[in-house]
């Protein structure tokens, strides 16, 4: 379908509170039910051989490396970084990961560690993982990550203002934060486990694409459930959908426990499917993990070899 | 076009699974022997190769299976329902436990995608020997009095399209009423049928219970006409129905038909379109549309026609043809020669009569019966299409404006098995559900099947019911 794209359209709706409440509840609905049948008819896909090692590597290359932890150390985030650029020290075919993700105050030696890599430099902002702080204080957060060096700013959405309906203001927010992006690119965290249903998910993903959030991430990975394949459908259905409506192409980060190849694989097959091969690309595919990357680079080498590693072949962090 | 950036390497089941024989033979009184029939090959639909030698039956060997059955009755009968429910449990878990082996079967012998062999025809098949084993002590609690009895021998004739399934529908509610049976498989897939007989046969189920028989259109008809049967049991088409119930008017024999269909899928403009995207698919496109119950005619209301149609050429564009053992296969190939001159002929009609043909880019194998995913828009009520079942992968669109519309053309057709509803809003499905003149009707899903839903139809798709505390009714002498 080609629809000739209208600004003017968009722009209407996000004119004031009621226009965007009708946009946005007149999406179509979700069935659970089929939305779930849909997901896990597509986990039956069979990827071997020459697929799945075509899958591993492209998997790779879509990782946010993450640590998003308290106890979080500059040595640590240098760690993360020396495996995000080369992420098999004994293989130099194993390609460098997308992005390293971290808190604002760990952007510095992230920013030093990864200089000339082509790594991007991810860091949660605006009050992350809650958003529970005034916008002020928000932006303030992403200013100081992007002097830092940040050059994706993964935000969090007001669940609060969201689910008591004032959509508005959430837009209004993502807009703000987006101008006080600069460069950076920025992802929306809408935090599905809170949002609840699918039709939720679809209405915060296109409120966070009219926003002009260049992508959209299903979780902090602080609050279960996290990323799941239903939510992951009906994100990529937006992402699809709005591409046909405005020809502007964005991304969907799946985040918070996704751990394994096969899931990752999985995941794959849904973008390739559901989005489209267009998707099938770090520039707008991600995946926000920790442990992901080293059951990847276990079953790479089990492809490889014929032989599975134990877990103390690939590093810890 | 550009290679794609993710190719699916081949994942093919392995054919050595299936354990095919040489040859198979009929199952009589307890054996296996040698039909007085021809024997004949039957072929995989995929690349025409044969498969193996089917021994076919001959009208004695019916007057043979018939007596069997007879002989059997009694005793059968006679046996406490729990230990009738043994033997079905039996066969149930043993139908498990060769999954495997009767999904790469039913697959090579059907055409039908190994994901659809071994997600629904295989699991459904047990799931149905399951739940009437559950039955067979409990029949004086199913609302058909106090101490209902079988019917007696029932001559059972069922069609290519779900042969294992079609099979468990058949012999499981038979037998847990007490009756005995013979069955026929269709022609052209009788493989997972005999299996069921070897199973039938290691779960020491008594001789003569079951009997199956291969054979023709031929024998068929001699088991409707062997007066010897108190009951027949058909699946299959209208046309051939409507005969079996010429045969048996006036004989006092019982009868129920379950036959052809074309269902309409009904999406209203405030329906979930990916999920409704889904369903027509697989109302339309499970088993390359070959099932009686198939979404056959979209019924689409009009102010979301271009957006329901384009994001369902879209999600055609994914569909995989090809090779039915390849696990990543979603349509495989037609049944037979005879079936795919049907799907072509009623096809070209619609181009013939206006409507516009649509297919997604696919290559199709050289050899076997293959046909492309077809979706017809522009179609009229006039139009064969429309009209005719034609039991392929063939989707006719039509379009109303109001609830009233939709209802009068879903209804305007001798049949009447299955129906779609997409909305939602739970008022509209309930009431259109109730104006649909239509055995199953499905909301918000389609072609969902369980053996605790009654399953059957209205005006010339058939009548008596099959699955479910219904599903009863016709083995039941009441």
């Amino acid at each position: 379908m080609t629809v000739t794209f209208d600004r003017s359209v968009l722009s209407d709706v996000t004119r004031d509170d009621a226009s965007l409440r009708r946009f946005l509840h007149g999406l179509p609905g979700v069935d659970q039910v089929g939305a779930e049948a849909r997901a896990a008819s597509l986990a039956t896909r069979s990827i071997k051989t020459t697929a799945k090692a075509w899958a591993i590597d492209t998997a790779i290359r879509m990782v946010d490396l993450t640590t998003l932890e308290g106890a979080d150390t500059p040595g640590k985030v240098r760690s993360l970084c020396a495996k995000a650029r080369r992420p098999d020290p004994d293989d130099p075919d194993v390609p460098s990961v997308a992005a390293v993700c971290v808190y604002p105050d760990l952007v510095e030696p992230a920013v030093a560690a990864l200089a000339g890599s082509g790594v991007q430099i991810a860091s949660v902002a605006t009050a992350f993982p809650s958003g529970r702080a005034a916008l002020a204080t928000k932006l303030q957060d992403v200013r100081d990550a992007v002097a830092a060096g940040a050059t994706e700013i993964d935000m969090v959405i007001d669940r609060g203002a969201f689910l008591a309906g004032r959509y508005l203001q959430v837009f209004d927010e993502i807009v703000a934060t987006k101008a006080v992006c600069g460069p950076a690119h920025l992802k929306v965290i809408l935090e599905t486990g809170e949002l609840a249903t699918l039709d939720n998910t679809r209405r915060a993903s296109w409120l966070s694409l009219l926003a002009g959030g260049d992508f959209i991430k299903t979780s902090t990975g602080k609050v279960s459930p996290a990323a799941s394949p239903p939510v992951a459908l009906v994100m990529l259905q937006a992402v699809r959908d709005f591409a046909d409506l405005s020809g502007d192409l964005r991304g969907v980060k799946l985040a918070g426990g996704i751990r394994t190849s096969k899931e990752a694989v999985r995941y794959l097959v849904m973008v390739n499917e559901v989005a489209g091969e267009q998707w099938l690309t770090p520039d707008l595919f991600r995946f926000g993990a920790s442990s992901l990357l080293n059951d990847l680079l276990l079953q790479r080498h089990k492809l490889a070899t014929g032989n599975y590693d134990g877990p103390d072949y690939v590093t810890v962090e | 076009m550009n290679q794609p950036k993710f190719t699916y390497a081949p994942a093919p089941e392995s054919r050595d699974i299936a354990h095919l024989k040489p040859s198979y033979q009929i199952f009589v009184d307890g054996e296996f022997r040698d039909g007085r029939g021809d024997a004949i090959k039957t072929i995989n639909p995929a690349d025409e190769a044969p498969l193996a030698e089917v021994s076919e039956a001959d009208t004695t060997d019916v007057d043979d299976a018939v007596k069997a059955a007879r002989k059997a009755a009694d005793k059968w009968a006679a046996l406490p329902g729990k230990d009738r429910g043994k033997y079905l449990f039996r066969i149930a878990r043993a139908i498990q436990e060769r999954g495997r082996e009767l999904a790469v079967l039913e697959s090579l012998d059907n055409g039908k995608p190994i994901r659809e062999s071994r997600d629904v025809d295989i699991p459904t098949a047990a799931a149905h020997f399951f739940y009437y084993a559950g039955w067979a002590d409990k029949l004086q609690h199913a609302g058909f009095g106090p101490d209902p009895k079988p019917v007696g021998v029932a001559g059972q004739v069922i069609p290519w399209n779900f042969p294992l399934l079609m099979a468990a529908w058949k012999i499981a509610p038979a037998l847990a009423c007490g009756n005995t049976v013979v069955l026929k498989p269709a022609e052209t897939t009788p493989l997972t049928a005999l299996v069921l007989a070897e199973i039938i046969a290691e779960e020491d189920v008594p001789k003569g219970v079951v009997n199956i028989l291969a054979g023709g259109p031929d024998i068929g008809a001699a088991i409707v006409e062997n007066d010897a049967l108190d009951k027949i049991a058909f699946t299959g088409s209208t046309e051939v129905g409507k005969n079996i119930q010429r045969t048996l008017a006036g004989t006092g024999r019982r009868l129920s038909l379950e036959l052809g269909g074309k269902a309409a899928n009904i999406v209203f403009d405030d329906a979930p379109l990916d999920q409704a995207v889904e369903g027509i698919v697989n109302g339309i496109f499970f088993n390359q549309g070959q099932v009686c119950c198939a979404g056959s005619r979209l019924l689409v209301q009009e102010s979301i026609e271009d957006e329901l149609i384009s994001a369902l050429k879209r999600r055609l564009a994914t569909l995989r043809v090809g090779d039915p053992l390849d696990k990543n296969t979603d349509v495989g190939a037609i049944n037979s020669a005879a079936q795919l001159a049907r799907i072509r002929e009623l096809s070209d009609s619609g181009e013939a009569e206006g409507a516009t043909r649509w297919s997604p880019a696919c290559d199709l194998p050289d050899r076997g019966y293959w046909f492309a995913p077809t979706v017809f828009t522009g179609v009229s009520q006039a139009n064969r299409i429309a009209r005719e079942e034609i039991f392929g992968p063939v989707l006719s669109v039509l379009t109303f404006r109001t609830p009233d519309e939709a209802v009068e053309k879903a209804n305007n057709t001798p049949y009447g098995l299955s129906a779609g509803v997409w909305t939602d809003k739970g008022s509209r499905i309930l009431s259109i559900a109730n104006r649909l003149r239509a055995g199953v009707v499905w909301a918000n899903t389609f072609n969902r099947f369980d053996p605790t839903a009654p399953f059957g139809g209205y005006k010339e798709s058939g009548f008596g019911r099959e699955g479910g505390r219904q599903g009863l009714e016709a083995y039941l002498d009441v």
